[in-house]
Order: structure tokens, then sequence, then C-alpha cells
């Protein structure tokens, strides 16, 4: 099948849609399958043979940030040449309603479009505005595609209609194989994320600590991600400094070492997450969770089945269950034992069937994918001949 | 007689309700042509759910009682008239999950030869026919969000298509078969 992949956001920018994008491409291309994918990305950035340039994405303030974005004249015109060269079977468009190359390729393309909408954004006051432009464009996708069941509500309630759920996928088999490091063992807490965005709930977490240090003086913290370490680490007593290491940026290989090293994972992200990528992978590696009660979350693990959930926000419930875990090894080979088998619905083989399975229903009955060529003035009043 | 820079703007603004008439007519006609395939794609996942379902009824796998529920509810399905469609492919559904409940069940008819991808089609027209149905009805109501704009209507843009109509049906697999969140 020769299937062409839209990927709205920078090529050269680490994230979490372009990640799924490029896993699911590579998925593809190993089953045999014919990939195209369209990315924003500077013209000396390297790119992957399957992965095709959009331009550069350009900053501008949108929606309260400032993102990168590909629209424009030469932008459509790229897309454009992309749908015309690819004459591709199915197109995925990831995120469709971000004003970028998915929008795009949504109003050029005609034929089986699929979409995937990843976040679950409140609905803005330029998307009411742009809601008669928006929807022209979005009633062409004939599949839609949410990655859990919160993406999806959120998805009706905004731009009404229905969509699948399909998760993100995991390569658990990686995980799994992991080699754990000896420093990174033995009563240790693991946290992966951007230190200094708050949502990702970090300040939380060191809220926390004290108490777990008290019950469990000998646990340490294992930090991995970007940000200021000294603002981070600013809030806990001085003594206990020590027992929290900063790891940064760590490799993907080290990524899955130190999930299969640590004796708890804690996710205590406040919100803003609609899925939920590292409870996955920390579940692949056998690493027992621990997460705030998100819905994203609660449903990745199983409603608490797979994991153990706290209140959002609520450090003392997030200490109170660590010192738990922490003091129980037959509760936490439970957890690993329940969340290694729960996550087998994650892994590459059962997404990327699901996922196929959509291009091959949206392809039954329809034609391929071709540019929407705009109907000349004189076929509009029925004076040329309909093709 | 009004001047003539009036008769031009009178023109202008004829032709551009002309233009947004011509551009709405397509749009829909776009929807109706989705929605033409979202249902041959339904049909399709449909009749290939209730062939393999009797399939399975005459292979001899399944024990008497439960192949012949399980014949009866495909073979309804796969006669049915139309405006009994409905109605016939849930009771398959319902007659599925009733042969199909528990995971030995499933494990048996992996054990015999060729059981195995039986099961597997099965596994996947089960969690395919939801899909498929998502897709139709999510197309359906987009054209009838369109239809009922006072634009449609007024200038009977329409036609003569006949007011599109969702497929509502029981589709709830076998908990056995669909170990995944749905």
């Amino acid at each position: 099948m020769k299937i062409g992949i839209v990927c709205p956001y920078s090529w050269d920018v680490p994230g979490g849609v372009q990640f799924h994008i490029r896993d699911l491409a590579e998925h593809l291309i190993r089953l045999g399958h014919d990939v195209s994918v369209l990315a924003p990305a500077d013209d000396e950035t390297p790119l992957p043979p399957y992965v095709v340039s959009a331009g550069r994405a350009v900053p501008v303030p949108y929606n309260g940030s400032v993102a990168r974005l590909n629209f424009g004249f030469l932008s459509a015109a790229r897309v454009r040449r992309w749908l015309h060269d690819g004459t591709f079977d199915v197109i995925h468009i990831h995120e469709p309603a971000s004003p970028s190359l998915g929008l795009l390729s949504c109003w050029a393309a005609q034929g089986p479009i699929v979409a995937t909408f990843h976040t679950s954004n409140p609905r803005s006051r330029a998307m009411i505005a742009a809601y008669p432009i928006l929807q022209p464009a979005l009633e062409k996708i004939s599949a839609r595609i949410a990655v859990s069941e919160y993406a999806r509500r959120t998805l009706v309630e905004h731009l009404g209609g229905d969509a699948v759920v399909i998760p993100n996928g995991v390569d658990v088999g990686f995980f799994e194989r992991a080699e754990p490091k000896k420093e990174w063992q033995g009563n240790t807490i693991g946290f992966i994320g951007r230190i200094d965005e708050p949502r990702k709930g970090l300040p939380v977490l060191m809220k926390a600590l004290p108490t777990i240090l008290e019950q469990c003086p000998d646990t340490r913290l294992l930090v991995a991600g970007r940000g200021d370490e000294d603002e981070a680490v600013a809030t806990l007593p001085a003594a206990m400094r020590s027992q929290v290491e900063f790891l940064g940026m760590v490799s993907d290989e080290d990524k899955a070492r130190l999930l299969r090293s640590v004796d708890v994972y804690v996710a205590p992200n406040t919100g803003g997450e609609s899925f939920g990528i590292i409870l996955v992978e920390a579940m692949s590696a056998g690493a027992p969770v621990l997460a705030a009660d998100l819905d994203a979350f609660a449903q990745v693990l199983d409603q608490g089945a797979a994991g153990r959930l706290f209140a959002n926000e609520d450090a003392d419930a997030l200490a109170a269950a660590a010192v738990a875990l922490l003091r129980d090894p037959e509760r936490r080979a439970e957890l690993r034992a329940r969340g290694s088998a729960h996550v087998r619905r994650f892994d590459w083989s059962t997404v990327g069937a699901d996922i196929l399975a959509v291009y091959e229903t949206v392809t039954d009955g329809a034609a391929s994918v071709a540019t929407d060529e705009r109907t000349g003035l004189r076929a509009r009043f029925g004076l040329a001949a309909r093709d | 007689m009004p001047p003539v820079s009036t008769l031009i703007w009178i023109v202008v603004a004829l032709v551009a309700i002309g233009m947004y008439l011509s551009w709405t007519a397509g749009r829909l006609d776009r929807l109706h042509a989705r929605i033409d395939a979202a249902r041959a794609a339904l049909d399709a996942q449909l009749l290939r759910r209730a062939s393999v379902a009797q399939e399975l009824a005459t292979s001899g796998v399944l024990d008497p009682a439960a192949s012949i529920v399980l014949y009866e509810a495909a073979h309804e399905a796969r006669q049915a008239e139309e405006e009994h469609r409905e109605v016939a492919e849930s009771e398959l559904s319902a007659a599925l999950r009733a042969v199909f409940g528990a995971q030995e069940q499933v494990e048996a008819v992996r054990q015999v030869p060729g059981g195995e991808e039986a099961a597997g089609e099965l596994a996947q027209a089960v969690r395919r026919v939801p899909m498929a149905r998502r897709f139709h009805n999510d197309s359906v109501r987009a054209a009838r969000a369109l239809r009922r704009h006072r634009t449609v209507r007024w200038f009977r843009l329409a036609g003569h298509a006949p007011f599109p109509l969702a497929f509502e049906m029981d589709d709830e697999p076998p908990v056995a078969l669909a170990d995944r969140p749905t």
C-alpha cells in the first residue's frame, strides 16, 4: 500500500508526535509498505530517506505561545506537489486542526484521508472564529483516530462526529531487553521529563520528597530531563539535596535502562496530557508506576489495575503511596507483572495492525488520493463535460 | 433608470452568490461520495464477519448447539432485507458474544488445524465492523449538518439525494476476541 503521512511539527525538534510518526513509518516500511512522510524541516537537516521536507517552519505567536508552523503559498505548493507525485492510496494526517501542514494537506487533498488527533486542547477563540473555514477541510477526513478515550471525548465535544480510539505505539521489546544499570538500582525513584515545566509535575514530587526520605531514608530520586537543576531543588532542605541525582538529557537507550533499574517510576504530571506514552514505556521496562489520576493516565493504567494512581497535585497522597510501594516488594512485583501483561496492547504489532485496519477500511470503497482540483467556472455552470 | 455602477454591483453580487452556492453544492457532493464509500466499506466488513461466522458454524469445531445458534444468526444477517439489517446484524453480534464469551472456547478453536487463521479472521472482523460503522456514521453526521444549513434547504442544493441515515446496531465484540481498549 502507498501511504503518505503528514507531520505537522518540525522534524528536527524532538517531540511526542514526531517520534510517533517516525516509529509508525518505520513499522509500516518493515511490513513492506511504501511510506512517505511530509514534514517541516530545515533544508540542511539530514533526513531519513522516507521523509520529504515541506520547508522551514516559521515561528509565530499562536494560542498563547510561540509555535513553529508551516503555511503560506510556498508550503501549500509543496504539499500539492507531494500529493501529486506520491499517488498515495491513503494519506494519514496528524493534528489536522492545527494551522500548519495538517490543515494545508486536508485542504489540498481528496480521497481516503485518515487523521489522528493527538492533543486535547480546550477549544480556542481562534478555532471558533475559524470554524466555518475549518469545517469544509475537516469534513473531507474519512476516518478519525483519537489517541485515548479522553482525546476522543474532547474531539467529539469540539468538532462533533466520532473517532476510533487507537493508542500510541511503543516498541515494548526495546524496553524489555534493556540492561539495568548498577548505579541506578537500589531504592530508587525515577522521574523523566522537563524540569522547568510545572505541568510535568516535578514541583509536586519535590514537595512530597521530604516525607518520603524521612520514612525511607536510603531512597534516591533520579531525574532525567532538561532544565535548571538548582532551581528544582531550591525548596528541598540542604541535607536532602544529595539524594537527588540529575542525569540531564538521556538517550533512548539510557532512558530504557533507567526505567529498567528504578524501583518506582513517578509521573506527577498536573494536566495537559492526552495520552501518557512515558507510562507505557515504564510498564514495558517493568517499572512499577505511580501516576497522577489524570483521565488519560487512568486509562493507560487500566483505571489503576496496572499501576498505582494518586490524587492529582496532592503531594501528601503521592508521598504516602510512594512510601507504601517502596516498603512493599510484593506489591511492586505484582504491579510489574500486571504492567508487563497490560502493556502488550500498546506494542507496535497491535497498534500498527489497528492503524492498517483503518487504512484498509477507508480504501475499501474509494479511489486513491489526488490533489483536489478546484472545479473550473465553466464546469460549475454545467458548460463543460463532467469527467 | 438606476446608474450603471449600481447595475454592476448587482451583477457582482449575483455572481458571488452563485459561486458560493456552487461551492457549497460541491462540498455536499463530496460528502455524499464519502458516505457512499463508507457505506460500501461497512457492507464489506459486515459481510466478511457473517461469512467467517458461518464458516466456523459449519466447520464442526464448535459444539452442535453453538453451531446452530451461530449459523442461524450469520445466515439471517446475510439474508436480511435492508430494513431488518440493523436488527439481524445486532443479533449476530449477540450470538458471537454468547458463543465466544469464554477464553476457553477461543482457545479450543485455535487448537484445531486451520483454527488459528479462522480465529484470527474472526477477531479482525469483529474489530473492523465497529470501526467501519463509526466512520460511516461520522460521514452521515457531517452531511446532515450541512444539509440542515438554510442555504442548502432554500436552494435545494441536495437535489433528490435521500436524507442520509446512520447505521445503528450493537457491535460490541466478544471480550475473548478483543483483548484491547476500544
